[in-house]
């Protein structure tokens, strides 16, 4: 046996997760609530005894850890057009698994200003312009950011152009500079910005956030939590050199805060002769919505789906559901007791799910022009995707969660549109062990593989 | 002394899928030596803006093949002031109208839209060459 401890620093609860990489398994999981940031180690030591009570005493060869701790990484970011450098800004932060909190375009206004000084990120990811292109507005937004001062690192991703004035003009800061995040119009290159978070990560942010403290009692790795689940979902789809990936795929985590989408493929239309408009789609894409969550954005998902719907699915009159809502926005520590509250819980969790991967996905869109039809996608088709992997407490809780997962699907009814997937099978982690495998695959990729492929199961509940 | 080469923004506007026609202007542009950005066919005038602010350009060409160009081309101009475009040069060609009506008045009114230049049908890419080099001052 060689038993390998990995450790994910939430914002609540630190999690454990104990693996055997010699005959690749899962030994066991434990979590503990963390209250203050600073007794990460505190919540580290309990986690531990609590999954020794159920492992007996082991002997790690390896500790590696994510952290999602203090807010996560938190950033800002800033391009040119909305839909092209400021939304290529956005895709390479979430990308590297970072809390986006604003994406700003164009030139920074004295609000934007304020705000920002406000909000004090932890990255600010300066961007805009094609090499060769426009430079007034990132070196506007570069004399801005001087003004407001601060001590957070700046990574300029911008108009090569102006890198080095921007540089100057932000003298006595942070900067970091690397290659634009769209060097030409419609191109896409945000691999290396997202190496650069990264590395800032490592080098400040686990610091700061009193990371370090623990630090000694792990061997290596530090990424921000998202990064870790990317990590993992990439794995499973690709496999590795002797063992055969499950193929494209889509992961969706229900939060308390926010609902994240995942989706590992290329995305491209059934039909070639479609026309593909708006930026290209990363192979490896992740979003956030920030308005849907289970209990801190609960009212998001009444906003986004309507109240009347989610009484329906819940099967309860709408006076009602409303009061149980009510309850867990004023209680958002509160999991369901009875049999009502569990059904608007999975009637909000169905909706949660509905509306994120609307979201993630993209549209086909039917144009009749002098001429006849004409085929136009834009984002990604996810039409042909037939794994659904799901995570996060409301949905792993529950044995109804092929029913509710079954909300991303296809439904031609209530969106012809939309390119979400058609039918696929649904893999559960219910025993929340994604994160920790991303982490286990920078090292050990194949075992990371077997144990997701053990341990993630398929739920027939839907059918 | 090298100039700095000139940024066009070429595309189809509106729903119009006649290709053949802008892929000989984007090998013909680029051999004159300017810098191309082709957005292809089925254009709209908001795509047009966002590549030409991005990139800098300093021109936007629109081709219009399928007889609804004057619909299509409508409120570019005001749209391009809007975004800070002031004084980006516009210019359109193709089978900008339905059927054949005498070339003047249809550049008449596409000036009054605030295109710089409107060509005929059948304009060899060689003359809007030599338009782009005199209005944006490209020497040989
Ligand atoms: C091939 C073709 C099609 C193909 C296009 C295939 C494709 N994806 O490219 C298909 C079958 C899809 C098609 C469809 C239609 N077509 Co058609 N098509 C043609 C055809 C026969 C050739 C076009 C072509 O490729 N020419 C060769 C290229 C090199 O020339 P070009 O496109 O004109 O471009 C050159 C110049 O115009 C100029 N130029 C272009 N843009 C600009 C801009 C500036 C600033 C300048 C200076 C110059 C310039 O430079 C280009 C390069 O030399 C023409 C007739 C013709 N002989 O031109 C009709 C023609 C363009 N089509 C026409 C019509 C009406 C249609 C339809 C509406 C028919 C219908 N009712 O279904 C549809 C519209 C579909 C749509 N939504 O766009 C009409 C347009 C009439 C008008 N404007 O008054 C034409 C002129 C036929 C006609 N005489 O009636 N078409």
């Amino acid at each position: 046996m060689d038993p390998v401890l990995l450790i994910d620093f939430g914002s609540t609860y630190t999690k454990v997760t104990a693996v055997d990489i010699d005959e690749p398994r899962l030994l066991g999981t434990a979590n503990s609530y963390t209250t203050v940031q600073t007794d990460i180690n505190n919540g580290l030591a309990d986690a531990l005894i609590k999954l020794e009570q159920t492992t007996g005493r082991l002997d790690f060869s390896a500790r590696y850890a994510a952290s999602s701790a203090a807010g996560g990484l938190r950033m800002l970011a800033s391009g040119l057009v909305p839909e092209l450098t400021a939304e290529a800004a956005k895709t390479a932060s979430l990308g590297a698994g970072a809390k986006v909190l604003k994406t700003y375009a164009f030139k920074l206004t004295e609000d934007d200003a304020e705000e920002i000084a406000r909000l004090s990120p932890d990255i600010f990811l300066l961007c805009g312009g094609t090499d060769g292109g426009n430079t007034d507005t990132v070196i506007h937004n570069a004399k801005v950011l001087h003004k407001i001062g601060g001590s957070y690192p700046i990574i300029y991703a911008g108009n090569r152009n102006a890198a080095r004035e921007c540089e100057r003009i932000l003298e006595g800061r942070e900067v970091h500079i690397t290659e634009n995040v769209m060097p030409a119009f419609g191109k896409l290159n945000i691999e290396p910005t997202q190496k650069e978070i990264r590395e800032v990560f490592l080098a400040r942010i686990v610091q700061a956030k009193g990371l370090t403290q623990a630090s000694e009692l792990i061997s290596g790795i530090m990424m921000p939590t998202p990064s870790a689940v990317m990590a993992a979902m990439k794995l499973l789809a690709e496999g590795t050199k002797t063992q055969r990936g499950i193929g494209d795929l889509v992961a969706v985590d229900v939060g308390g805060a926010t609902t994240d989408i995942y989706s590992v493929c290329e995305g491209l239309p059934d039909d070639p002769r479609t026309s593909l408009k708006g930026l290209p789609e990363p192979y490896v894409k992740r979003t956030v919505e920030g308005d849907i969550g289970m209990r801190y954005s609960i009212r998001g998902i009444v906003d986004a789906a309507g109240l009347d719907r989610v009484a329906k699915i819940a099967g309860l009159g709408v006076e009602r559901t409303a009061e149980i809502i009510d309850m867990f926005a004023n209680n958002t520590e509160l999991l369901p007791t009875d049999g009502e509250t569990r059904a608007v819980d999975e009637a909000l969790a169905s909706m949660a799910v509905r509306v994120a991967v609307k979201r993630h996905a993209g549209r086909l869109e039917e144009m009749f022009g002098i001429g006849g039809l004409k085929l136009v996608q834009t984002g990604k088709n996810l039409k042909n995707v037939d794994k659904v992997i799901v995570t996060g407490g409301s949905l792993i809780h529950t044995e109804h969660t092929g029913r509710i997962a079954s909300y991303c699907f296809y439904d031609e009814e209530e969106d012809p549109e939309s390119l979400r997937p058609e039918k696929a099978d649904i893999l559960v982690d219910r025993r929340y062990i994604i994160a920790a495998m991303g982490l286990l695959s920078e090292h050990h990729p194949e075992a990371a593989l077997k144990i997701m492929k053990q341990e993630l199961v398929k739920d027939d509940s839907a059918k | 002394m090298e100039q700095k080469k000139k940024t066009l923004v070429i595309g189809v506007i509106g729903a119009d899928v006649h290709a053949v026609g802008n892929q000989i202007l984007y090998h013909a542009f680029s051999d004159a030596g300017f810098n191309v950005i082709n957005l292809g066919v089925m254009v709209s005038q908001e795509e047009f803006i966002a590549a030409a602010i991005e990139t800098n350009a300093d021109a936007i060409i629109v081709s219009s093949l399928y007889g609804q160009g004057e619909l299509d081309c409508r409120g570019l101009r005001e749209k391009c002031d809007e975004a800070g475009l002031e004084n980006i040069l516009l210019y359109v060609g193709g089978n900008i109208v339905i059927g054949k009506q005498p070339f003047d008045e249809v550049e008449k009114r596409f000036k009054a839209m605030g295109f710089d230049r409107s060509f005929p049908p059948g304009t060899p890419p060689e003359v809007d060459i030599e338009a782009l080099k005199e209005d944006l001052h490209v020497e040989d």
